[in-house]
């Protein structure tokens, strides 16, 4: 394996706030992001799960001002870049605008894997204003390697300094992420990073395998904090790469003291795999619809899990948090 | 009867949509289909029997015959047309996002709109979830209106591809000026799943009065009153009432003139910009 040196980018304030209902408060922010910058972390990525402006009925609101959040974390952010993610068709360029100004330096523009042309203007929007643009494909369970690596140009094309792909599911298996790794390594000019979802308890083997597949960014959080069964725990994944002997720049008991002391208190519940987190990864389900789908399975009376079945066969993809009402409503007409 | 003559600007596929649907239209009459390049669709068009033109926004103000003109081009080509219409004494109805004049969904406020010479159609996801936007607003109040629109990732066009800002702010403006909502929010998904899957719309809604019959009425009648220019326009969901909050969700399944039936974004809004052009065909014949 080539030494590169591995860039960790931490979403527990993104990603990891599907997990908190998005109720991270300001004062938790500054905590966690403080406590992160002096790990030595490449990148920390604060918005809503769901991109800037995602507070809404459709994913949740936000229980605090989201750039509230945004402007406590770079008060505190020193050393590290601090992110946001843009999901096109939710967040715009004036949202994007408006988060530069409360201190993001990075945009992490997020697509369905087929669908990068969505994101260009949000790309080329964030380089003119001298931000680092990074290319997102989400669900690439969904996508060939060959198609991932076509969308994946579209990004590069537009000015993304790096492209991420991410297994919004957790459905994909170690050998499933080393083929679309590689595609986009061999085909790229630019760095790839991946992003796990641990529904199917292969958050740090699939980070390897890319790491392996020569991957250079990886998404991790505290404790695994995130949608569905959560991401590739930072800690963990810390210790493997020193027994490993990549290069992180991380300093493990640094980032294990932020997840123990800081991030779990704050925890709603254990990041454990239940079973509708499982049937997540099992039947290639947005990792996001986990908590909508309990509300909707109450409300309808039905088994959480026949509405993700339902939902991996209609193929939804990310965003489609409404098709979980629809799903619920017709099951429950039957 | 006669019929009013009508020139499209813009043979892509929301103008060959639009041509077909002014072809079997019982008061509109197509006279001209414009562009600025070669085509598929100017070739189509000429098939038909339509008279073509490559001198865009040119061809239809020149013709007297013209009194209707549809723009289906893009925001920054209907900026530099509008005026041109207008000097030519056009009406015209821009399918763009561009809202150099009001916008307009039909069963809302066509109406009550006065004398207009340029018409703005929102757009797509606009003109399927302002009318139910507006009719809770009638009986309920609505403070907050949030839409999801799913479609198709083949039904999505380069142009809206290109300027999917353009889509939710402008939905977004439309859903508080038409809608009446306080405040307003607009989602855009696209989805490629094979085969494609119908337009679904979400609508939800924050009201003061979350009386349960009236807003099912109001909605009910909303729906015959879209059904009456887009046949396809149905309740998927009818609406959930929690709380204050109100969930529906409407499904649009095109007519296939020209497009495919689940490319029900591109029909709605066709068949919205022809039935305002029917009413004022209507009224110019009545003058006639």
């Amino acid at each position: 394996m080539e030494k590169h040196k591995i860039n960790f980018v931490d979403t527990t304030l993104r990603d990891g706030s599907h997990a908190v209902s998005h109720s991270f408060s300001p004062k938790q922010v500054e905590e966690i992001a403080g406590g992160l910058d002096k790990t030595g972390i490449a990148i920390i990525e604060c918005s809503h799960g769901d991109g800037i402006t995602g507070s809404s009925y459709n994913y949740g609101f936000s229980k605090y001002n989201e750039m509230d959040l945004i402007k406590s974390a770079s008060k505190v952010i020193k050393n590290a870049k601090q992110a946001i993610l843009l999901l096109p068709g939710i967040g715009t360029i004036e949202d994007l605008e408006e988060a530069y100004k409360n201190g993001a330096r990075v945009v992490r523009v997020a697509t369905h894997c087929t669908e990068a042309d969505t994101g260009i203007q949000h790309i080329q929007a964030a380089k003119k204003m001298g931000m680092m643009a990074v290319g997102f494909l989400m669900m690439i369970h969904m996508a060939s390697p060959e198609k991932l690596l076509e969308q994946a140009k579209i990004f590069q094309e537009a000015g993304a300094d790096y492209i991420n792909l991410a297994d919004s599911a957790g459905y994909l298996l170690p050998k499933d992420v080393t083929a679309r790794v590689k595609a986009l390594v061999e085909g790229l000019d630019i760095p790839v990073g991946f992003h796990a979802h641990n529904n199917l308890s292969l958050a740090v083997a699939n980070s390897i395998a890319a790491v392996e597949a020569g991957a250079t960014y990886i998404d991790v959080t505290c404790r695994g904090l995130g949608a569905g069964a959560g991401n590739c725990q930072g800690e963990v994944l810390a210790a493997v790469f020193n027994r490993m002997g990549v290069d992180t720049g991380v300093d493990m008991y640094k980032i294990q003291d932020v997840a123990e002391n800081i991030v779990e208190p704050i925890m709603q519940r254990p990041q454990v795999i239940r079973t509708a987190p499982l049937m997540l990864g099992y039947a290639g389900v947005y990792s996001s619809f986990l908590l909508h789908t309990y509300r909707a399975a109450e409300k309808f009376g039905l088994n959480p899990r026949d509405i993700l079945v339902e939902l991996g066969k209609r193929r939804m993809v990310g965003g489609q948090e409404d098709m979980i009402v629809d799903v619920a409503y017709q099951l429950s007409q039957k | 009867m006669g019929k009013i003559k009508v020139g499209i600007i813009g043979p892509g596929n929301i103008g060959t949509d639009l041509m077909y649907k002014v072809m079997r239209s019982k008061n509109l009459e197509m006279k001209t289909m414009t562009g600025i390049i070669e085509s598929e669709g100017l070739k189509r068009a000429a098939g038909l029997g339509i008279e073509t033109s490559l001198e865009g926004v040119k061809a239809v103000a020149e013709d007297s015959e013209i009194k209707i003109v549809f723009d289906a081009t893009m925001a920054s080509a209907h900026l530099q047309n509008a005026p041109i219409l207008k000097a030519a004494g056009k009406i015209a109805i821009d399918m763009t996002p561009a809202a150099v004049g009001p916008y307009v969904v039909p069963c809302c406020n066509l109406d009550k709109l006065g004398y207009v010479d340029n018409y703005n159609m929102v757009t797509c996801g606009g003109q399927a979830t302002i009318p139910i936007v507006n009719a809770i607003n009638e009986v309920a109040d609505v403070e907050y209106a949030e839409i999801v629109a799913s479609l198709s990732s083949k039904s999505a066009g380069p142009g809206t591809r290109a300027n999917i800002d353009e889509f939710t702010q402008t939905t977004k403006k439309g859903l508080e000026i038409i809608g009446h909502a306080d405040k307003a929010k607009a989602i855009i998904i696209l989805n490629p799943a094979e085969p494609p899957i119908m337009m679904c719309n979400t609508i939800y809604t924050k009201v003061k009065n979350p009386d349960e019959k009236a807003i099912i009425d109001a909605v009910n009648k909303r729906i015959k009153e879209v059904q009456a220019y887009v046949p396809g326009y149905k309740l998927r969901v009818p609406p959930i009432i929690d709380g204050d909050k109100v969930t529906c969700i409407i499904q649009v399944e095109g007519a296939g003139d020209f497009l495919p039936k689940f490319s029900g974004n591109l029909d709605i809004i066709n068949s919205a910009a022809i039935a305002v052009a029917e009413k004022l065909a209507d009224k110019m014949l009545d003058i006639q």
